[in-house]
């Protein structure tokens, strides 16, 4: 195959475009945000900032929000990331049936993921308003599970679950194409030899269809582990990280220390400690599943 | 057994029904909402079905401070961010498919890290960039960073249908003397429509609906995009839910006619890397 490749300066000309765009927004960030993760960042004049070494480090060790945020991201992954994928599953299962309005019902579960997250959180917000929200309305009043309206958003805990509940119902539609596309490039005549044997559906669920699946997970899997610690608009949009910062997660947090109080450096110190996170996780999940992710 | 499999089928379609509504049931009440009065906003109890249902709030979005305008600037920034992702991306592909050249692997494999790297660490950074280059309050700052943050995936994708594409029809352009760039415009971009497609509908609807970094980079009320003039719509009118979401509508109906009308593509967008391996 290599020797089949052109040798051409030209190429050049092809890689340029992209390249320029993408070292200048993209390559040079990555770098200065390192570079000042290590200094008490001066916004005003950048060249009077003070070498603090690895003191942003330091002091997000330190600093109890940072641990909030940083157990609200965790909580928020650990809860989100098994829902959607066991509720994504499920409902791809369901549609792969011989079944009449596949389309329909794929387009119904799709139409939360193309919605962007901004309006969908504004929606969140107005459904779980504390005296006129709906969810209050049929909770109490129509199901009367609960004796009292709910302040969900006033309460750290209610609110989180708020939040979560979102990215849940936002994502499984998410889960489900993707378990969809590898359920119908299981071979039918598997399935029928199964049969034949005399499996059991659920038997054949769990023995065959679940380890063909196994690349499809890992993929899954990380991608949503990693969107789970990005987890940022709702957040920001539906508390802001409030009540007194018990909602806030990590990169709320670093948000409002870059644009809120202006402390670049420990902004950029604490997106450095992210990166590290994501970084980790998914190289300890290729490790587990075994093999490098097809983007 | 027939009996067995009858039921088995109703199962499986009130499931599915049961999920669909718990999908769609903030969906509508959105929609009923956007159609009420605003007495009727915080009503008790809450009615699906509007009392008076008035098309008033989509009047008063589509007219209110400059919504127009917001919306003309989010079809600027996404027209041109796909357009540029398109030509840029396709290109380094090509490159990255047909040729071989000093440090390809080295690239590759910085395209790769890059992949993993969440857009939101580069914010800050890239607030300082914008700011230094005067990009702060410009539709092109946005346009740019776009770009950047659709690069590496679009070149994954297209690269991969790039070296699906036979060899021998690019021969035959050689033989007749055709060079690299008649080669890439002429015979690979027509084959690959349908990945041209799918590529172009994603990195459109990025543009059009992200938030995070419109939101840092522009203060000026007249440069808004939807997102960011939605949430700023609510910020101001914070009861008028009925705005809110008339104005969401028009940001969101778009997309959605979108991903009904172009559904083929989308879906194998989504499934392009996941079950190759």
């Amino acid at each position: 195959m290599e020797k089949d490749l052109y040798r051409s300066k030209q190429v050049i000309f092809f890689i340029l475009p992209a390249m320029f765009f993408f070292l200048a927004f993209n390559t040079y960030p990555i770098l200065k945000a390192l570079q000042m993760s290590f200094y008490q960042w001066n916004i005003l004049m950048p060249s009077e900032s003070e070498f603090i070494g690895f003191d942003n480090y330091l002091q997000a060790m330190k600093d109890p929000v940072f641990w909030t945020s940083l157990k609200n991201s965790i909580i928020y992954t650990t809860v989100t990331v098994p829902s959607q994928m066991v509720l994504g599953l499920f409902v791809a299962v369901l549609l792969d049936q011989s079944i009449k309005g596949k389309a329909f019902f794929r387009t119904l579960y799709y139409l939360p993921v193309i919605t962007s997250w901004v309006v969908v959180s504004l929606l969140f917000k107005y459904l779980f308003n504390s005296q006129a929200g709906l969810i209050n309305y049929i909770l109490k009043d129509f199901l009367h599970i609960i004796p009292s309206y709910i302040n969900w958003l006033q309460e750290p805990g209610t609110a989180l679950a708020v939040i979560m509940l979102l990215g849940i119902w936002k994502g499984v539609g998410w889960s489900m194409v993707i378990f969809l596309a590898a359920l119908q490039n299981i071979p039918e005549d598997l399935k029928e030899a199964a049969t034949i044997d005399g499996a059991s559906p659920i038997h054949f669920f769990f023995k065959v269809t679940l380890p063909l699946l196994k690349p499809t997970i890992a993929f899954i899997s990380i991608m949503l582990i990693i969107g789970g610690f990005n987890v940022f608009i709702s957040v920001l949009l539906i508390t802001g990280g409030g009540p007194l910062q018990k909602t806030e997660v990590l990169l709320t947090y670093m948000y409002n220390q870059g644009f809120g109080n202006l402390n670049f450096g420990y902004g950029a110190a604490l997106s450095y400690i992210l990166g590290a996170i994501i970084f980790i996780i998914s190289a300890v999940q290729m490790k587990i599943f075994n093999k490098p992710v097809d983007m | 057994m027939r009996k067995q499999k009858f039921l088995l089928k109703t199962v499986v379609y009130v499931l599915l029904l049961l999920g669909a509504t718990i999908t769609t049931i903030p969906f509508l009440y959105m929609v009923s909402t956007s159609l009420k009065g605003q007495t009727y906003v915080f009503e008790v109890p809450p009615k699906f079905i509007p009392t008076d249902p008035t098309l008033q709030n989509f009047s008063d979005a589509w007219n209110s401070n400059n919504f127009q305008g917001y919306f003309m600037n989010s079809v600027f920034v996404s027209v041109l961010t796909t357009v540029i992702v398109l030509i840029s991306s396709s290109m380094l592909a090509f490159a990255f498919a047909r040729f071989h050249f000093r440090g390809k692997r080295f690239l590759f494999m910085i395209i790769l890290l890059t992949l993993m790297i969440p857009g939101m660490m580069l914010i800050i950074p890239q607030f300082i960039l914008a700011k230094n280059l005067g990009l702060l309050n410009n539709l092109w700052g946005l346009v740019f960073v776009y770009v950047a943050m659709n690069i590496a995936v679009n070149t994954f994708l297209l690269r991969g249908f790039f070296e699906g594409i036979p060899r021998e029809l690019e021969d035959a352009t050689r033989i007749d003397g055709g060079g690299f760039f008649t080669i890439f415009f002429k015979v690979v971009l027509p084959l690959s429509k349908p990945a041209l497609a799918t590529v172009a509908i994603f990195t459109f609807l990025f543009g059009w609906d992200e938030f995070v970094w419109a939101v840092i980079s522009i203060n000026e009320p007249e440069k808004y995009t939807l997102p960011v003039a939605i949430a700023t719509f609510h910020g101001a009118h914070q009861t008028q839910w009925g705005l809110v979401f008339a104005a969401s509508l028009f940001a969101i109906f778009p997309v959605i006619l979108a991903f009904v009308l172009l559904q083929k593509h989308f879906i194998k967008g989504l499934t392009a890397g996941s079950v190759k391996g």
